[in-house]
């Protein structure tokens, strides 16, 4: 360990200062990224513990492990967790809020209070939200479909709402910041073409939680008050209109799926590159590929309903609508797989579950686009097909991103590398547990299996034993993960400021980065992912 | 004192007169007036479209002078018109449903 | 008094901008794009409104025939008055006038309690006469030559109204409380030519306030020519 010219101790944004005051009213970005690690982990296993829940239901044809109405609040509970608390924080508020700053060259977001104050806006919401569920659950579904959520359900869906909410502000406020940091404080030379692809999703993503956020913000607060007050504008005993409701839920929860998926597409991107060695194919395709996500995202959210009762005419519309927006996420994939063609490939961790994600991704994206025909739609929707379909976009994935994101940057936001050979068994247990998981439920789904169902027909429990076994396996794979990613933030070797070889400012600074990020403001003279011109050794900046 | 703090724009930003606030205030509540008063009229299916112009035209002039928009950077135009493009994505799609329910004349639906 | 006016700009200046000029953009592009996502939040209102209102157009007429036009009128006239001494205001602080701006930012507040005032006769009035949705609900138009012809939609025309013009006062009052932490700042010298911006922003929030108003005035008091006042 003395060899190594940087080491941990010298100062850093870790070591500047002690106290869990100095860690709670922080305003280091690359602090409170940390601390949404923490709690975004935290989150994590709470729905991961429901889907296990669900996993062990399912193992037997009858409701025998537990009664329909706690099913009902296991596939809710999961769902919201994982949804507002899990996936859509979680690339943007641990990787974006750390590496945004850097990759940009400045020395901290737009509004570093406002950061703060996003995450404590996020606990609370958290918390909330864990109330509701600890003390008697939700049973609606993380989609609240009235008038079910508004007048009969019995359980704690002001709470479930209020929750999700407050989290909403969270999310409005960590994109604004990202929006505002993007806009104006790039550092000299730091061109729009020159971003890294990482800050284009985050920016698209961004551009979302703005436009989308507060619309589920007011419907659920309309919940909340037809609930409490009985101001019933979905009731349709007064006229109302339970689908309206689906209309604006789903105004921005189709929208939040692009949320979820940019940020981890942004941290392929800057994987793929890396290890490749090779310039990004068609930068500027990716880049506007992801402006055009979030654009057609908003145009599409109909597709949730077209056996809810909207009119056939607007589902054909929907159901067009929707075909395009396939379009480039397909320009990503094709654009990092010429990436990789003639590239000098490395096999490491990150690369892994880059390659997990590439193939899952487009496997959950085709049967999508399945979904968007309104034939194919009306047979399989409400079934497993549609379960599957999510997970492999959402965990073969967006988690499968999260991990390659986490492994890639560790060592700069630590300082530590984690153990390589640890962590490519964990990516291949992943691989396997979840395709084991969630093949079946492709075939469930066709035969007819639905979803949000507590028992099922006997013909189904081979394939429903089938699925939980491999969950079994993909939990061993998120499980060992904690274990060596926690082991070595002591005994893990120190990092380098350039353990990858990467190109990005992110790298020219030392692992980790002192609080201010880079002793001088970096000026920009190169084109984004130059791998022709990086040098064999290390550059570093300052520190 | 006055003369170098006030012309450095860059930092002091655009000051408009006192007169041109006024003016703005005057016109706004003309219109104001003239919205109540169109609303006395019989007009049928005009009178929502009188109101909501009128509105349009009181919004634009408090966005562009009493909120400095004119004065602002292209930017910041940029993130106005978005809103109001998606608030009509908003209201456009959604009313693509209701509008066309009716339409379906044989048993379907 | 120029060298203390850029001290107290450089002691407001945050560690990780570059100069002045650049923490006043951005905080203003950050302010604009928070009334973007206002521009959602209430957009969803509007959009339930304009659903229910091609849906239900006769409950929403005699609905709207229960507020009180003048009331209305007089509310969105004060507003646009607070506006004018907000927009003033923030030239004040532009100009170095520091008490010239506490002075018209304080009857900026004023105007704001007289809307609040207004309105809360306005909602005391529909709650005495039951027009506040829920159990205790009853809808009668009060016009003998004009009965209820839907008097059942109506509550959906009432949850709006008082959904809407609730959430619009419910950021009155936010907007009164942010006028008079930049009275308070103001007082202690905060601001100067070279860093107003807290008073710019605050008044851009206060202006969409008063354009919400403007929306929602004709969209529920002038649905259609009054018939009886």
């Amino acid at each position: 360990m003395a060899t190594a010219v940087q080491t941990v101790e010298r100062e850093n944004y870790l070591n500047a200062n002690y106290g869990i005051k100095s860690w709670l009213l922080t305003t280091d970005h690359k602090r409170i990224a940390m601390l949404y690690l923490i709690s975004i982990t935290a989150m994590f296993w709470i729905g991961g513990f429901f889907a296990m829940m669900i996993r062990l239901e399912l193992l037997t044809p009858a409701g025998d492990l537990v009664s329909s109405d706690t099913y009902n609040k296991l596939f809710t509970m999961h769902g919201i967790v994982m949804v507002f608390f899990f996936l859509i924080p979680s690339v943007p508020a641990v990787l974006g809020n750390f590496l945004i700053p850097l990759m940009v060259g400045a020395k901290d977001l737009a509004f570093p209070r406002v950061n703060l104050l996003s995450w404590y806006l996020y606990m609370a919401g958290g918390i909330t939200a864990l109330t509701a569920m600890v003390t008697g659950g939700v049973d609606t579904g993380w989609t609240f479909y009235t008038p079910f959520s508004t007048t009969y359900s019995n359980t704690h869906v002001i709470g479930a709402a209020v929750g999700i909410f407050i989290a909403g502000f969270s999310s409005i406020l960590t994109g604004l910041n990202f929006i505002i940091t993007i806009h104006r404080m790039r550092a000299p030379g730091m061109t729009w073409r020159r971003l890294p692809l990482f800050c284009w999703s985050n920016y698209a993503a961004a551009l979302i939680m703005v436009l989308g956020t507060p619309v589920i913000a007011i419907t659920l607060l309309l919940v909340a008050f037809e609930r409490a007050f009985h101001i019933g504008v979905f009731n349709p005993q007064l006229g109302g209109d339970p689908l309206l409701f689906q209309h604006l839920f789903w105004f921005y929860s189709h929208p939040a799926v692009y949320i979820m998926i940019l940020p981890g597409m942004g941290v392929i991107s800057e994987i793929v590159t890396c290890f490749s060695r090779k310039r990004v194919f068609g930068y500027e395709f990716v880049a506007l590929a992801s402006i055009a996500i979030a654009v057609l995202g908003f145009l599409v959210w109909a597709h949730h309903m077209f056996v809810a009762g909207i009119s056939v005419y607007a589902a054909l519309v929907f159901s067009l609508l929707s075909y395009l927006v396939a379009i480039p996420s397909a320009v990503k994939v094709f654009n990092w797989t010429a990436t990789m063609y003639k590239g000098s490939i490395r096999y490491n961790t990150p690369m892994l579950y880059a390659f997990g994600f590439i193939g899952l991704f487009t496997v959950g994206g085709l049967t999508g686009v399945f979904l968007a025909s309104l034939g194919i739609d009306v047979h399989v929707t409400d079934t497993y097909f549609v379960v599957a379909h999510f997970h492999y976009v959402m965990v073969g994935g967006m988690v499968m991103a999260y991990m390659a994101g986490l492994h890639f940057w560790w060592p700069k936001m630590t300082g530590r590398m984690y153990p390589e050979g640890w962590a490519k068994l964990s990516a291949l247990l992943v691989f396997v547990g979840f395709n084991t998981t969630f093949f079946p439920q492709f075939i469930l789904g066709y035969m007819g299996s639905p979803r949000r169902y507590h028992a099922y027909p006997p013909e189904f429990q081979v394939l429903n034993v089938l699925s939980t076994a491999g969950s079994s396996i993909l939990a061993v794979g998120y499980v060992l993960p904690m274990i060596y990613f926690l082991w070595s933030l002591r005994y893990g070797e120190p990092a380098p400021p350039n353990p990858w070889n990467a190109v990005g400012l992110e790298w020219m600074t030392s692992s980790p980065p002192p609080t201010h990020n880079f002793d001088e403001t970096p000026v920009v003279t190169w084109e984004a992912y130059d791998y022709e011109n990086q040098p064999q050794e290390e550059v570093t900046i300052g520190h | 004192m006055e003369n170098n703090q006030q012309h450095d724009e860059s930092v002091v930003g655009h000051i408009a007169p006192a007169s041109m606030y006024v003016s703005i205030w005057a016109v706004l509540m003309a219109f104001t007036a003239i919205t109540v008063f169109a609303a006395t009229i019989e007009l049928h299916v005009f009178n929502i479209v009188v109101a909501l112009l009128i509105a349009t035209i009181k919004g634009t002039l408090v966005v562009l002078f009493f909120m400095h928009l004119r004065y602002s950077p292209k930017l910041t135009m940029v993130t106005v018109v978005a809103s109001i493009f998606f608030l009509f994505i908003l209201f456009g799609l959604t009313m693509t449903d209701y509008l066309s329910r009716g339409w379906l004349t044989s048993a379907g639906h | 008094m120029a060298t203390s006016d850029i001290q107290v700009a450089e002691h407001a200046l945050q560690h990780h901008f570059a100069d002045m000029e650049q923490q006043r953009e951005t905080s203003t592009f950050g302010m604009w794009m928070f009334l973007l996502t206002e521009i959602m939040f209430f957009g969803g209102l509007f959009c339930v409104y304009l659903v229910y209102r091609a849906a239900y157009y006769t409950a929403f007429v005699e609905g709207s025939q229960k507020m009180n036009i003048w009331l209305g009128a007089t509310n969105t006239a004060v507003l646009i008055c607070s506006s004018l001494t907000m927009a003033l205001g923030v030239r004040a602080a532009q100009m170095a006038k520091p008490k010239l701006m506490i002075a018209l930012l304080l009857i900026t507040i004023l105007f704001g309690l007289g809307f609040l005032g207004i309105k809360g006769i306005e909602y005391h009035e529909h709650w005495v006469n039951h027009e506040f949705p829920g159990p205790n609900f009853h809808f009668v138009t009060g016009d003998p030559e004009h009965p209820a012809t839907d008097a059942q939609h109506t509550e959906i025309y009432f949850s709006l109204y008082w959904a809407m013009t609730g959430l619009h006062a419910l950021h009155m009052i936010i907007g009164v409380g942010l006028v008079l932490w930049i009275v308070l700042a103001g007082m202690r010298g905060a601001f100067t030519p070279h860093y107003y911006n807290p008073v710019e922003n605050v008044g851009l929030y206060w202006h969409f306030v008063d354009l919400v108003w403007i929306y929602l005035f004709p969209l529920l008091y002038l649905i259609s020519k009054k018939h009886g006042g």
